[in-house]
């Protein structure tokens, strides 16, 4: 119990520097995703391209490997100098926008063309139509499965204590072998992911209500 | 006044082509029924009259600008062409009331408190006051149909097209929808009509079109064109609706 009393304060910290690179990553990945789907979907087949090639590299390849590219490949450039916070919060942000985006894009094309026609023919043009018809519906459709994948980039920042974030993993790997409780550090550890996610995803059904298609 | 004048339209989707030839002009305050079999290209002769559909050949011009020409500002012309459809295309995320704002405020630009005073009227006149705070979801078809009206009437257009507007409707619901439709013609609207309503032809159309394999096959009076077609095709087509 002693050894856990000790611990906490250093998992809060962890906590802190999680929840931080969470919130940027996941804003900054939903715009990379919004982007990436309207050039999918964009008229212009070059736009295409460039997003799908985006979707399949980051799909094709794993979380890991995206971090150490970014964060020991980039920076062995002369003309680039991340530090590792900054390297991981892009990554997940990259990350999880190729994932968005694929949900985002699925979620404009289930919206009926009517909608489109519609708002078109009463004179609003395309980025209106998109803002205020097409948009705000679809996102209703695409809350559970965005909600899904920022769990998944939630639990995919305990990755950046391979590189030395000092996020919760990387606090609890710490306190781990200080306090020589592996078994209680890392229940802990897990408790507070848990609790983490499970509020988040709370959050995220009462939204959901809120905004409930009637 | 000419406010429609389609010359030698055409229209195809791949290889198949819908509309072969199709020249007509609508003038001012004229209520124009399109009628004919379904796949005649009707319902594609109506989208192409506010560029729905990418015109494949010919010039449709709406008060005498081309909208064919690819320099002309189409959301201009379409805030002068209000358009009903079969399945309503509410926007179900909006109450009544703020689907029928919505374009005025953000297309015209008009301040909120002008656009729901005239969106009051509006649904006053399709007799849906009460429904304004209501969702399309908790409308009946007719009632859809009626606000999808007031909607388009919002932006003050000088032509309205509607496209099967009772098709998707209970038989019941059918009579309020087309009693708004005449109200409108008699106050002067410019009007095309695409319906299976014949009744609604005879009484209030100024001319009716009939449209079969992507022709114009016959464009008469209703009276003469019920009572006394010239072509087989719409003696044919008659024959089964009337």
């Amino acid at each position: 119990m002693d050894t856990i009393m000790n611990a906490f304060p250093y998992l809060m910290e962890g906590l802190q520097v999680t929840l931080y690179i969470f919130a940027i990553a996941i804003v900054i990945g939903f715009l990379i995703g919004l982007v990436v789907a309207l050039f999918r979907l964009a008229p212009l087949k070059i736009l295409n391209w460039i997003a799908k090639i985006f979707v399949d590299a980051i799909r094709g390849t794993p979380f890991i490997v995206q971090l150490f590219f970014i964060y020991f490949g980039l920076n062995s450039l002369d003309f680039i100098s991340l530090d590792n916070t900054t390297a991981g919060i892009v990554t997940v942000a990259i990350n999880a926008g190729a994932y968005f985006s694929e949900i985002i894009r699925a979620g404009i094309q289930s919206i009926d063309k009517g909608q489109t026609e519609a708002a078109r023919s009463l004179g609003l043009n395309s980025t209106q139509n998109m803002r205020y018809i097409i948009l705000p519906q679809a996102f209703r459709r695409m809350l559970p499965t965005i909600t899904n994948q920022a769990i998944i980039s939630l639990k995919d920042t305990s990755l950046l204590s391979v590189i030395g974030v000092a996020d919760l993993t990387q606090e609890g790997r710490i306190q781990a072998s200080a306090t020589f409780d592996a078994f209680n550090v890392y229940l802990i550890l897990g408790i507070i992911y848990f609790v983490v996610i499970y509020l988040l995803s709370m959050l995220a059904s009462f939204v959901e209500r809120k905004f409930v298609l009637r | 006044m000419t406010m429609i004048r389609v010359e030698n339209l055409k229209k195809s989707f791949g290889n198949l082509e819908v509309i072969k030839d199709m020249s007509t002009v609508v003038e001012e305050k004229e209520v124009i029924c399109v009628i004919g079999p379904s796949g005649s290209g009707k319902s594609t002769f109506l989208r192409c009259l506010n560029r729905l559909e990418e015109i494949t050949g010919g010039h449709v011009y709406i008060e005498g600008v081309d909208i064919t020409d690819p320099k002309i500002d189409i959301n201009k012309i379409r805030q002068d062409v209000g358009m009903v459809f079969q399945q309503f295309n509410l926007f179900p995320h909006k109450s009544v009331l703020e689907n029928v704002i919505l374009a005025p405020m953000k297309v015209k630009k008009s301040d909120r408190k002008a656009s729901e005073a005239k969106a009051y009227e509006l649904l006053d006149k399709v007799g849906l006051r009460e429904k304004a705070k209501a969702y399309p979801g908790e409308l009946s078809g007719g009632q859809k149909q009626r606000v999808a009206i007031a909607r388009a009437l919002a932006m003050d257009p000088k032509i309205m097209l509607f496209d099967e507007p009772t098709s998707a409707l209970d038989p019941e619901m059918v009579g309020d929808v087309l009693d708004v439709m005449k109200q409108l013609a008699r106050e002067g609207m410019t009007m095309v009509v695409v319906t299976h309503e014949m009744g609604f032809a005879a009484e209030m159309g100024d001319r009716v079109l009939f449209i079969d394999g992507g022709y114009i096959v016959e464009e008469n009076v209703p009276k003469e064109l019920f009572g006394n077609p010239q072509h087989e095709r719409t003696k044919a087509f008659l024959s089964k609706v009337l």
